[in-house]
């Protein structure tokens, strides 16, 4: 196992099936009259093509865009002042992933509330949250529950593990989400145009395939789900320039030694038991129905929002970020007239610039002429 | 979203519940109840400290193979069609 | 909207990073600035060949696998010293403790120091005792301060980078970031990983001596120690001080196999993790095969690689993938954060 997984990152492999890539890109592109449009859902997958050097190595045979799928890009800057809010709270330890620490709400962020007082600390895991909990009895441990399918699941166990230690000074502040609902958002808006999609395969290795199946099937979209390797997202950038020169629409799990048809039961069994789907705002894509997860009411009692009432004043976005826009691939960062002159990563004014994994961060780094 | 790391069971602590696992080098507790009985010598995928899947030895060979083989096809030579993908679609 | 400058000191303004520069600019250099200080090098070097510098360190927690405070306090300035070129005569240091902190802390770290400095071949000739409140400090501040001397016909600098010129670091690097991360609290891992920490005025004295009998110690252009903020950072700075680009290959740097997987776990880069046992140097091209021979032939610089060139630019580090594709290494707002996404 050890060798295989090495191989799916050997550029001794990658730069053959790179160049299969682009041949088979020019032939899509003679068939559309322009180089296919393929969205990254997954800022994961953005990350990896730029570190990569993929997006500059199909610049002009394939174009790339970023989806909404960087659970940091699309939280609201509401949910993020409510953050801020119950860090403010005297005796509460606020818990989160890295990826939370820079986002700016409307009034600074968690690493500024930090330097004004709050106790806020960078975890690796929700388990380490509620190890936490359990060594400061003292304090009230608040952890931010921020991802899509691929974390809900853990923190819905470290939920349960807190739940069942009796640990009264634990809570969670969910702010997770599905994407599936994003894409068929995504796909109702006539301006959005894509020949594909490149799925998440983490998060899908949660839902399974089937799940998936209803882009080719409703809507008619080729969709490739893919792992995180530079020979991965290759294969699957294969299959789905393959799909577009043969007129097809198929969904294809491109990544099997992970994602199984019907998904992993036992997460997707925790996540029901603990959450339920509700209506949620998702930066740019305005309010979805189903796609954000809240506690069930029987559990109410590790509901961080309902343990603790913070005032929030209804949130500002900046004028004229458009980490909107370029959610839904209607602009890329070089779109944005603030991008790189008031929004760079040093001073970030939306989170596309903020999360490492966001567009605008991934293109300031690695896209720049060079 | 989904930065995960592959990692390989070194011992069961709590069956069905944690697991020490070997991640590229560096070795942590890993919950394990998203994949159920594990066995030193699994491979898992984990992510944010616990393991969502186990990842499968034979599918992983399949991928190579199959990329190996689109991969080896010569400049001009005409590119296998689309397939059902690695796995049946 | 918050826009312009931070009212408040962030952590991030400690990393090594662009908040760290602009820090230096808009507040130290705008009130301290003088022909020495805005060179911005490790150490200054006055007027008789005199080499100066000044070091803090507050690193959490403050012992780690393969070092501790005390030990890094000596390292850290010793160091600072021989990236000038400096042969390092004594340090003073300072001592803020928190009360509270066990005196068997303190003991344990200041005796690190001692061997530390045996090793180094310096001794500690001035020093200072602090106490504040609980609360006041992190258990132990050490500040210390080092003096050495430049022999006759050694001048580093960024003015002296050239196009053509080739990059060689001493070392795999990261390894002491990811041993200090290792122990912090929430992230707390169990990694073989151990800090690089270590003295490197001999090595730098070998590298020399032995030039000096081959393509001359005028081959050695500039040193760097790539402490916080890594590979990326000091070669960053080193571009834009020189005007140049400076191109790495990202199959020749070295990286151990469990820091790289450290790193991967928790979602870091290795080239922007601090280092505390390297140094990077930039040397004439026909001297290359010469450098690496005489670090080789040190044990603090046996895995010396040849990483990259200098190129005509403007200040960019940019790095060539195993795939041929070229990005820009940008300096980081503040420190590296762990990340699941």
């Amino acid at each position: 196992m050890q060798e295989a997984l090495r191989r799916f990152r050997d550029p001794d492999l990658a730069r053959p099936l790179l160049e299969r890539v682009r041949h088979l890109a020019g032939r899509a592109a003679e068939r559309l009259g322009r180089p296919p449009a393929f969205m990254e859902v997954c800022g994961t997958h953005t990350v990896a093509i730029s570190r990569a050097g993929l997006r500059a190595a199909l610049r002009g045979l394939v174009d790339l865009k970023s989806g909404p799928g960087c659970p940091v890009c699309v939280t609201d800057p509401a949910e993020i002042d409510a953050m801020i809010a119950l860090a403010r709270l005297p005796g509460v330890t606020v818990t989160t992933f890295g990826d939370m620490m820079r986002v700016p709400g409307s009034r600074g962020s968690l690493e500024e509330e930090r330097a004004r007082g709050a106790d806020v600390r960078v975890v690796y895991s929700p388990a380490d949250a509620v190890e936490l909990a359990a060594a400061c009895p003292e304090r009230q441990v608040v952890f931010l529950g921020v991802g899509f399918e691929t974390t809900a699941p853990a923190v819905a166990l470290s939920a349960l593990e807190a739940a069942r230690r009796r640990l009264a000074n634990f809570s969670v502040l969910t702010a997770h989400k599905l994407y599936p609902p994003a894409l068929e958002a995504l796909l109702a808006d006539p301006e959005v145009e894509l020949d594909g999609f490149l799925l998440p395969g983490h998060a899908t290795t949660i839902l399974g395939r089937r799940r998936l199946a209803f882009l080719a099937e409703r809507y008619g979209v080729p969709a490739v789900i893919a792992g995180f390797e530079p020979v991965d997202i290759l294969g699957a950038l294969h299959e789905l320039l393959a799909q577009v020169v043969a007129g097809e629409a198929r969904v294809v799990n491109a990544y099997p030694r992970l994602v199984r048809e019907e998904g992993n039961p036992r997460a997707l069994a925790v996540m029901e038991a603990v959450f339920e789907p509700v209506a949620a705002a998702w930066r740019g894509l305005g309010t979805i129905p189903d796609s954000g997860l809240a506690f069930r009411p029987a559990w109410r009692e590790l509901d961080a929002a309902a343990r603790f009432r913070v005032e929030v004043p209804p949130s500002r976005p900046h004028p004229g970020c458009r980490c909107g826009d370029l959610m839904k691939g209607k602009a890329a960062p070089f779109d944005c007239r603030l991008f790189a002159r008031a929004c760079r990563p040093e001073r970030p004014l939306g989170p596309c610039m903020v999360s490492s994994e966001g567009a605008c961060a991934a293109y300031y780094k690695y896209e720049r002429a060079c | 979203m989904c930065l995960g790391v592959p990692g390989r069971v070194v011992e069961v602590v709590e069956p069905g519940r944690w697991a020490v696992v070997d991640l590229l080098g560096t070795r942590r507790r890993v919950g394990i109840a998203l994949v159920g009985e594990v066995a030193p010598g699994d491979y898992l995928m984990v992510h944010a400290g616990y393991a969502i899947e186990r990842l499968d030895a034979e599918q992983a060979a399949e991928s190579l193979r199959l990329w190996e083989a689109v991969s080896g096809a010569g400049g001009a030579a005409e590119v296998p069609g689309p397939g059902p993908g690695p796995a049946l679609a | 909207m918050r826009t312009g400058r931070s009212e408040l000191v962030r952590l991030a303004h400690g990393g090594g990073g662009l908040l760290t520069r602009e820090l230096v600019g808009q507040v130290f250099l705008k009130h301290l600035g003088n022909p020495v200080l805005d060179r911005l090098e490790d150490a200054a070097v006055l007027p008789g060949r005199l080499a100066l510098t000044t070091d803090a360190f507050v690193v959490s927690p403050p012992f780690f696998p393969g070092g501790d405070i005390g030990r890094l306090a000596v390292c850290g300035t010793v160091n600072d010293l021989a990236m000038v070129g400096a042969r390092p005569l004594a340090l003073t240091a300072s001592f803020i403790l928190e009360e509270g902190l066990p005196l068997a802390d303190l003991e344990r770290a200041v005796a690190s120091m001692a061997a530390a400095a045996r090793e180094a071949g310096v001794t500690v000739v001035a020093g200072d005792t602090k106490v504040v409140e609980r609360g006041g400090a992190d258990g132990l501040f050490v500040t210390t301060a080092g003096v050495g001397l430049v022999p006759e016909g050694i001048a580093l600098g960024t003015d002296r980078i050239r196009p053509g010129d080739r990059v060689i670091v001493s070392g795999p690097v990261g390894d002491h970031g990811i041993a200090v991360l290792s122990r912090r609290p929430g992230l707390e891992f169990d990694t073989p990983v151990v800090s690089d920490c270590r003295p490197l005025n001999g090595l730098v004295a070998h590298l020399f001596a032995r030039l000096a009998q081959g393509v001359g110690t005028s081959a050695i252009r500039f040193l760097r120690d790539p402490t916080r903020g890594g590979l990326a950072t000091v070669l960053t700075e080193a571009a834009e001080g020189a005007s140049v680009d400076i191109v790495l290959d990202e199959e020749e740097i070295p990286v151990r196999p469990e820091v790289r997987g450290a790193a991967e776990v928790l979602g870091l880069d290795p080239l922007y993790l601090a280092n505390e046992g390297k140094l990077v140097a930039v040397c004439a091209p026909e001297g290359v095969e010469e450098v690496l021979a005489a670090l080789r032939e040190c044990p603090e610089g046996r895995e010396a690689r040849a990483i990259g060139r200098v190129e005509e630019g403007r200040g960019n580090v940019i790095l060539r993938t195993a795939f041929g594709g070229r990005k820009i290494l940008d300096l980081l707002p503040g420190e590296q954060l762990p990340r699941i996404c």
